[in-house]
């Protein structure tokens, strides 16, 4: 399916609003902002080119490193960054942090920092869509190293008993923590592969190429919405830095190829940018006004964040922990 | 005597176990080159290579799951959970294989394999990287749970534990790897299933484990300028446990506090106290307290963390509190 010109530029703004978003987490959290950071630099094109093909009712789930997966979505930077700082305003009150966000209400049903654990749920999920005989669709991030999970396993296995409306996202960004996928994947051509275990249809694509994932999305989007069956669509890309902010990213990888997935012909949003020079869709100043508009957003998102509360600790776990019913035990001695 | 950090001692009786028996290798996620989560087998690779240094996929059941198989045969694998929370995803490896093939064999097999995990709180983890889990581990027969709570325990322990020929779970505490400790460089051995008194008093007994030792002997310092003595029992073997080292300590003091950083509710401190009170019930001068963490998931940000995890004020009123 040929894009149109305004989805392609719509999937550019939302790539830039996630790497801003994250440039500035990053900065942030080097100024004494609490906890961690797994970054999805580098990432962008995947979620940004398969958002615009879901509807408001469609569900996604994350991991670890997702940001861009949630900022892709809709997620509000003022909220994300609040719940980053420990601020009750942040999604999740400021009690769950980077690894954990859920935004209910724009159907983004959570991370989780177990890898490979959101994946049986994304079919649960899809399962109860079935059930209701609704026509949702639900997304599944999930990382190259989960697929060496049992949950991995067990999910799609799921997923392809019951046809199930699920599409699982690999986002392959080459490295599961330090150690690259072919080394424990050597004998497949692409992960994309592993669907052919589960019968179910397997698509490898370019992951910096915003315009391959985005045609990919609008194909299989409305067939898995049919009732076609899951699919397993591998997004090829690259982890620009470490693991989490902590890992200075080298020692398992030279500087010679992390600077090279950084080049224009790599990069997702330098290789998009090119192709709207290229034809007409964007000129160079109004790229500008876009970074002085995300930055000013992303300033007001950090004062937002800064001037929150932090959630008191005796209503963090009211009706939070169980629902309807208070926490127990709620003393140390 | 020289000073190392925890997690470098840890590292030598990793690296002392490999050189003294060919059959002792590890395995886990990105614990060669990366040299693990915490850089606790950091450079391990560059001297044993990549085989005894086995990098493995990430998968949890795959990782214990060939450790028992590999114990099997008669090799001694040292598997690194990177947190505990993630040995949840090994359960089945662990309790149901690892704790029982001993026992399914009519007592023929051994199992010579070491879990190594880490858990606990502070440093703004969440919820899924926090949890103390020990006293699941506790709770099934045919493991040995050990959690040493200075660098010379852990050095003396794990080399123990490598050469035991029982499945053991060995957990250390993330957030004490950069503290140092006296460890000599001649070679030595702790023996498991034996506690340590890691200070001697009269007034109150604390038993603590792993991190909140060390907020026990805090504590107890603080205490002695109000000429309260507190005697610290440190079991580092929760199983099988050292009864009597607690048990004598109960008879002398009269009192009990026990410590830790799980929740509370099922927890090691309710096994003690039972204990306690089953054997030295006649002893007691006043109730038995327990510290422990909150009811509820370790949640992110310290604000919330520290009102959660037990601290040293808090085992100070515990203490107190079977004083009055």
């Amino acid at each position: 399916m040929k894009l149109n010109n305004s989805t392609i530029k719509d999937i550019y703004l939302m790539m830039k609003s996630c790497r801003a978003f994250e440039e500035r987490a990053i900065a942030e959290l080097r100024k004494g902002m609490p906890g961690f950071i797994h970054s999805s630099v580098g990432a962008e094109a995947i979620p940004c080119g398969i958002s615009p093909f879901l509807n408001k009712e469609d569900y996604i789930l994350t991991t670890h490193r997702g940001h861009s997966d949630i900022i892709a979505r809709g997620a509000n930077f003022k909220k994300v960054m609040a719940e980053l700082y420990a601020k009750e305003t942040g999604y999740c009150r400021g009690v769950s942090g980077s690894m954990h966000i859920a935004a209910l209400d724009l159907n983004i049903l959570g991370a989780t920092g177990i890898v490979g654990s959101g994946i049986p749920l994304a079919s649960g999920v899809a399962l109860g869509s079935k059930l209701k005989k609704t026509d949702q669709v639900t997304v599944c991030y999930l990382g190259d190293g989960s697929t060496c999970t049992g949950a991995f396993h067990e999910g799609l296995t799921f997923a392809a008993a019951f046809d199930l409306p699920v599409l699982f996202v690999l986002v392959n960004n080459q490295y599961e923590e330090s150690t690259h996928w072919t080394y424990w994947g050597g004998r497949l051509k692409n992960l994309a592969e592993r669907a052919n275990g589960y019968g179910i249809e397997g698509i490898s694509v370019d992951g910096n190429d915003a315009i391959a994932v985005a045609e990919v999305a609008s194909k299989i989007i409305p067939k898995i919405r049919k009732g076609k069956g899951p699919v397993l669509l591998e997004g090829v890309t690259y982890r620009i830095y470490g693991h989490h902010m902590g890992d200075p990213g080298v020692g398992y990888r030279t500087k010679e190829e992390i600077e090279s997935w950084k080049a224009p012909d790599k990069d997702p949003i330098k290789r998009l940018l090119n192709y709207l020079l290229k034809n007409n869709l964007i000129t160079e100043e109004e790229d500008k006004e876009i970074d002085v508009k995300l930055n000013d957003e992303l300033d007001d998102s950090v004062q937002f964040a800064l001037e929150s509360k932090e959630v008191e600790p005796e209503a963090a776990f009211a009706n939070s922990v169980y629902c309807g019913r208070d926490a127990f035990n709620l003393s140390k001695i | 005597m020289r000073e190392i950090t925890y997690r470098e001692a840890v590292r030598e009786a990793l690296r002392e176990e490999m050189k003294r028996d060919e059959s002792v290798f590890l395995l886990g996620e990105d614990i060669g080159v990366f040299g693990g989560s915490y850089k606790v087998t950091l450079n391990l690779i560059d001297e044993f290579g990549a085989e005894r240094v086995l990098d493995t996929p990430l998968a949890e059941e795959g990782i214990v799951g060939t450790a028992i198989g590999a114990s099997m045969v008669g090799m001694r694998p040292v598997a690194e959970i990177m947190y505990i929370d993630f040995s949840t995803l090994s359960y089945d490896m662990t309790i149901n294989l690892a704790a029982k093939l001993r026992f399914m064999s009519g007592g023929k097999l051994k199992l010579p394999l070491v879990i190594r995990t880490q858990e606990g709180g502070g440093v703004s983890a969440g919820p899924q990287h926090s949890q103390c889990l020990e006293a699941i581990y506790g709770h099934i027969p045919g493991l040995i749970v050990v959690l040493p709570s200075t660098p010379y325990d852990a050095k003396g322990l794990l080399k123990s534990a490598i050469r035991e020929d029982n499945p053991v779970v060995f957990i250390e505490h993330k957030g004490m790897y950069g503290m140092k400790g006296n460890v000599p460089e001649e070679e030595y051995t702790i023996p498991l299933a034996k506690g340590d008194i890691k200070r001697e008093g009269t007034d109150v007994t604390v038993v603590a484990l792993s991190r909140s030792v060390i907020f026990a002997l805090e504590a107890a310092e603080k205490l002695q300028l109000e000429n309260i003595s507190v005697e610290i029992i440190d079991p580092m073997t929760i199983k099988p446990l050292d009864e009597d080292i607690i048990i004598e300590s109960v008879k002398k003091t009269g009192r009990l506090v026990i410590v830790h950083e799980a929740c509370k509710m099922y927890g090691f401190g309710a096994e003690i106290a039972a204990t306690v009170a089953d054997k030295a019930l006649d002893y007691l001068d006043a109730p038995i307290k327990r510290v422990a963490a909150l009811d509820v998931p370790i949640p992110f940000g310290m604000r919330l963390e520290n009102f959660v995890l037990p601290n040293v004020e808090d085992i100070i009123k515990a203490v107190k509190q079977t004083m009055l």
